[in-house]
């Protein structure tokens, strides 16, 4: 008897994410809130279960994501019983950085890079897990399970530590850290499928709804509080569009779509012609930007 | 991707009902450097449909810019991830990619060919089902083929695929790939690969890579995809094998729920069986499976679960659990294969960090039998190991683990090397045997001790140990610690290299291994004396933080009082007082500490002397003011 893929991907990731538990002195989970955070959620629950997971969740927010998401974040924290911490970079509140007036590099780099390192550094975090994938993008399907960082938060793809079997080295220096990536073997259609066995809560932004949105330069963008400025001719207009990703709502791409439930959202991602992060704005830069975020402590 | 867009629910439903069900798949591509190998997999993946079309358009501006195939498509581009990598025009690093069939999904290692990446093919194969080996079809089976099929081999990979590329080079002729299959298939077999296949494929044009060849009606073998599509997976090998649960994690909610999470490394576990813990021996039955699903009634190789046992016995992380009639053996002492994976050296003598399931324990490599030359195979004496390189040698473990030998189980009998300063892993091992001495010493344990031994002469025993540079003044104030002690009335003995390097270790030289040797030595012979009840002086340069710490953690907690005679190499050199500086600046003496040797300074040392600011005789009253503020000499008479 053979185990399915997906049993086999989610015993390697609840081994992953007990290993950093057993190794480490004070993990946290990076709580995004998208449909990667979900299951890496729900894994957690699952490799302490009967026990909660011990440790917090920590959502590095830039105040700019959909209204939808923090209702969501927080029920879902209340639901699974586990402390939820959340961090604004104080410094970008105070300058108001914000992705229109400052565009998305500042505004990435302020509120998610800079405000993950303080948050880290703030609460002595030694490790945390990430729902980065490796199918994303080029330079992470380099990247191991267990990502070292120097105290100053920074990646090095040249020392990476070799990983074996299911051995990983998570010794490190005072002030040093590890970000732990358990879905690193998982592809976006293997977390809906999971999605779909597991009848795993997802934001609703998700599913196919009539919602307002302006086109801006090729892209569908949903005006989702007023804070969003109008260019001149802009109205704002009622389509049927869903997300592939989640983010910061003036950064991510909606696109058209019939797909209200998940077996629609599969289907659709089989016919897919795109790759998901397209619908990201901020890997429009050139090759190499995530590894060049990342060598900087981008997650 | 042209299909009609208009599925009922009902038959997506149904495709997801299918593919749920698919089993995983993992493979490593080994090749050298020009074989085409990343344009193998890059074809794949454009075969199995899984190009979107952004990463397509991506991978078309790419070709322009940097491909090597005109205006075609270079489908390594889509592979070779980072940066520096992508200039220099070859993979340096293990990258992971993923596609899917309706019958497997895929992991795929696709590691570089290059002889000093060694390190990470042997990551890649080290979880790999299959072994896809690619070879050019004009070039036959090269040094580069053979050093990787006897690193797929040692790693335990049984099955291998020959992908005899770019055949269309050779007018799809038969007669090359013959003879290809005629040399390799001798060498396969001496090196105990039996289960070998070999393809004609052209990964460039699409040949035998998805779809059937009309080029080569001659083939009457499976395509690349169609092995794959069939080959048996390891797991199904692994679940008849003993039941091993190396225990990750104790699982305690609250006092009446103690349960025992771990990833089953190998076979079947059902409620009601009766268990084994090792090392400590003690037996009990399994009381329930715990899953989050809901608990079941057997479990199987790959599964993570949580058991709890019928009994209260005392178990924690790094234990193994097994059924009580198949248990694994428990030893201290192996023989073992080694890689090494660290720019510094291996040094035999040294103390590793070692990990294997999730228990670390203290290692200490013992003299290397023989290195591998990985391309001729051939057995070669070597002391130490570099980067890359493969040898053999004894291990001695701090405490008893319980294993298999890597051969039968690889989680079970495969371990990692970290090292104790820098936390990096810096090589991984197989445990071949236990040595059979490791099952028949045993300590002795003894009514007299070292305490009683000490009390008699009113101290404490303990070492001093005085590290710092040549020249920086450690054997002045040794003798004059010595002779204050001994004017207290003390029992003391100095050892510095007057007496241990003409003597004990006059068989050693100045290279790193031979100071790791000498330290190891010092260090067991200042334990002896320290189990006699002595007070002990070292003065010794000992000049790597890792041999320092050795001796520390060979004696109890207290026993070890570091002393760090502080000097600045300006000072020592100029005072010079033997002469030493002058002539390892004129290259006279090699490895000399301070000048072409590191010296890594002390990070805890008990007692601190800076030489520049306390003359010796002064240094020597601090240090003995030190030994009686923590209670070492007693009550001064």
């Amino acid at each position: 008897m053979a185990l399915t893929y997906l049993q086999r991907l989610e015993a390697e990731s609840i081994h992953i994410i007990r290993e950093v538990v057993a190794e480490t002195d004070n993990p946290v989970m990076l709580y995004s809130i998208g449909k990667d955070s979900a299951v890496m959620l729900h894994l957690a629950i699952k490799a302490f279960f009967p026990a909660r997971p011990p440790f917090p969740l920590l959502h590095v927010d830039t105040t700019w994501k959909f209204r939808d998401m923090y209702a969501f974040r927080d029920r879902r924290a209340a639901e699974v019983g586990m402390k939820l911490i959340v961090h604004v970079n104080p410094e970008g509140l105070a300058m108001n950085i914000n992705p229109f007036t400052h565009g998305s590099a500042v505004h990435t780099d302020v509120m998610k890079t800079q405000g993950l390192r303080q948050a880290l550094d703030k609460y002595g975090f030694d490790a945390a897990f990430g729902g980065a994938r490796r199918d994303e993008e080029k330079s992470r399907a380099k990247e191991r399970i267990f990502s070292f960082r120097s105290a100053q938060h920074r990646w090095d793809p040249k020392t990476q530590r070799p990983e074996l079997w299911h051995l990983y080295n998570a010794r490190k220096h005072k002030g040093e850290s590890l970000r732990v990536f358990p879905l690193s073997n998982w592809t976006e259609l293997d977390v809906w499928q999971y999605i779909h066995l597991q009848d795993i809560p997802i934001v609703p932004l998700y599913f196919a709804r009539e919602r307002p949105v302006v086109e801006r330069d090729g892209t569908l963008i949903m005006v989702d509080d007023e804070r969003m400025p109008l260019r001149d001719g802009e109205v704002p207009m009622l389509r049927k569009v869903r997300f592939r990703t989640l983010g910061c709502y003036p950064l991510t791409g909606a696109i058209e779509s019939d797909a209200d439930t998940l077996p629609a959202i599969v289907q659709e991602m089989l016919l897919a012609k795109t790759s998901e992060r397209q619908g990201r704005v901020i890997d429009y830069d050139a090759a190499g930007s995530m590894e060049k975020k990342k060598v900087e402590g981008y997650f | 991707m042209e299909r009609a867009f208009a599925p009922a629910v009902a038959e997506i439903e149904r495709y997801l009902a299918t593919h749920q069900r698919k089993s995983l798949l993992r493979f490593i591509t080994c090749g050298s450097v020009d074989d085409g190998k990343s344009t193998l997999i890059g074809r794949l993946l454009y075969e199995s449909k899984l190009l979107f079309e952004d990463q397509l358009a991506a991978l078309e501006a790419d070709s322009r810019k940097m491909g090597t195939q005109g205006d075609g498509l270079d489908f390594a581009l889509l592979l070779d991830g980072l940066t520096a990598e992508r200039e220099q025009g070859i993979t340096i690093d293990v990258a992971y990619r993923y596609f899917a069939t309706d019958r497997r999904k895929y992991i795929v290692a696709d590691t570089p060919g290059h002889e000093q990446y060694t390190r990470n093919m042997v990551t890649g194969a080290s979880t790999a089902d299959v072994a896809v080996l690619i070879v050019d079809a004009r070039k036959g089976a090269l040094t580069q083929t053979r050093r990787h099929s006897y690193l797929v081999s040692l790693l335990g990979i049984r099955k291998i695929l020959v992908a005899v590329n770019k055949m269309d080079l050779v007018e799809y002729a038969e007669a090359p790939f013959r003879a290809i299959t005629a040399e390799y298939g001798d060498f396969a077999a001496r090196i105990g690969l039996d289960d070998v296949t070999f393809i004609p494929v052209s990964a460039l044009k699409g040949d035998n890579v998805v779809a059937k060849s009309a080029q080569m009606p001659w083939h009457r073998g499976p395509t690349l995809m169609g092995y794959l599509e069939s080959v048996a997976i390891d797991e199904e090998r692994l679940q008849k094998a003993p039941f091993r649960l190396p225990v990750q994690w104790v699982n305690r909610p609250h006092h009446d729920f103690r349960g025992f999470a771990g990833t089953i490394a190998s076979g079947t576990i059902h409620t009601g069986e009766r268990v084994r813990v090792q090392p400590s021996g003690r037996e009990s039955r399994v009381a329930r499976i715990v899953t989050a699903d809901g608990d079941l009634a057997q479990a199987i190789a790959g599964q993570s679960i949580t058991l709890t046992l019928t009994d209260e016995i005392d178990i924690s992380r790094g234990d193994l659990i097994s059924t009580a009639s198949a248990p694994p053996e428990v030893a201290d002492q192996f023989e073992a294969t080694i890689i090494w994976m660290a720019d510094e050296p291996m040094l035999p003598g040294r103390p590793y960090l070692l990990k294997i399931g999730a228990r670390t324990v203290n290692a200490q490599i013992g003299d290397l039998k023989y290195k591998v030359n990985v391309n001729s195979l051939e057995h070669v004496a070597a002391k130490t190991l570099a980067l890359n390189e493969i040898g053999v040698c004894n291990l001695s473990l701090d405490h008893p683990v319980a294993f298999d030998v890597y051969k039968e189980n690889r989680d079970t009998g495969g371990f990692i090397f970290i090292d104790r300063v820098s936390n990096n892993t810096v090589g991984a091992g197989l445990l071949e045997f236990a040595l059979r001495r490791a099952h028949n010493i045993h300590i002795q344990a003894l009514d007299l001790n070292k305490g009683v031994r000490a009390q008699l002469k009113g101290q404490k025993s303990c070492v001093l140990w005085l590290t710092g540079l040549s020249g920086a003044g450690k054997s002045t104030i040794a003798n004059l610690v010595e002779k204050k002690l001994h004017a207290l009335g003390r029992h003391t003995y100095l050892l510095d290299g007057d007496n241990i390097r003409h003597g004990l270790n006059k068989d050693l030289g100045f290279t790193d291994v031979d100071r790791v040797e000498n330290i190891r030595r010092v260090a067991e012979v200042a334990k002896l004396m320290v189990d006699a009840g002595l007070i002990v002086i070292t003065a010794f340069i000992s000049p790597f933080r890792a041999e320092r710490r050795m001796a520390r953690e060979l004696m109890d907690a207290g026993e070890f009082i570091e002393i760090f005679v502080d000097t600045p190499l300006a000072v020592a050199e100029q005072r010079d007082s033997k002469g030493l500086y002058k002539k390892a600046r004129q290259g006279e003496l090699k490895n000399f500490t301070g000048i072409d040797s590191p010296y890594e300074v002390p990070e805890q040392a008990e007692i601190h002397v800076e030489t520049t600011r306390l003359a010796a005789d002064a240094a020597a009253d601090l240090i003995v003011r030190e030994l009686g503020r923590r209670g070492v000499i007693g009550t001064v008479v």
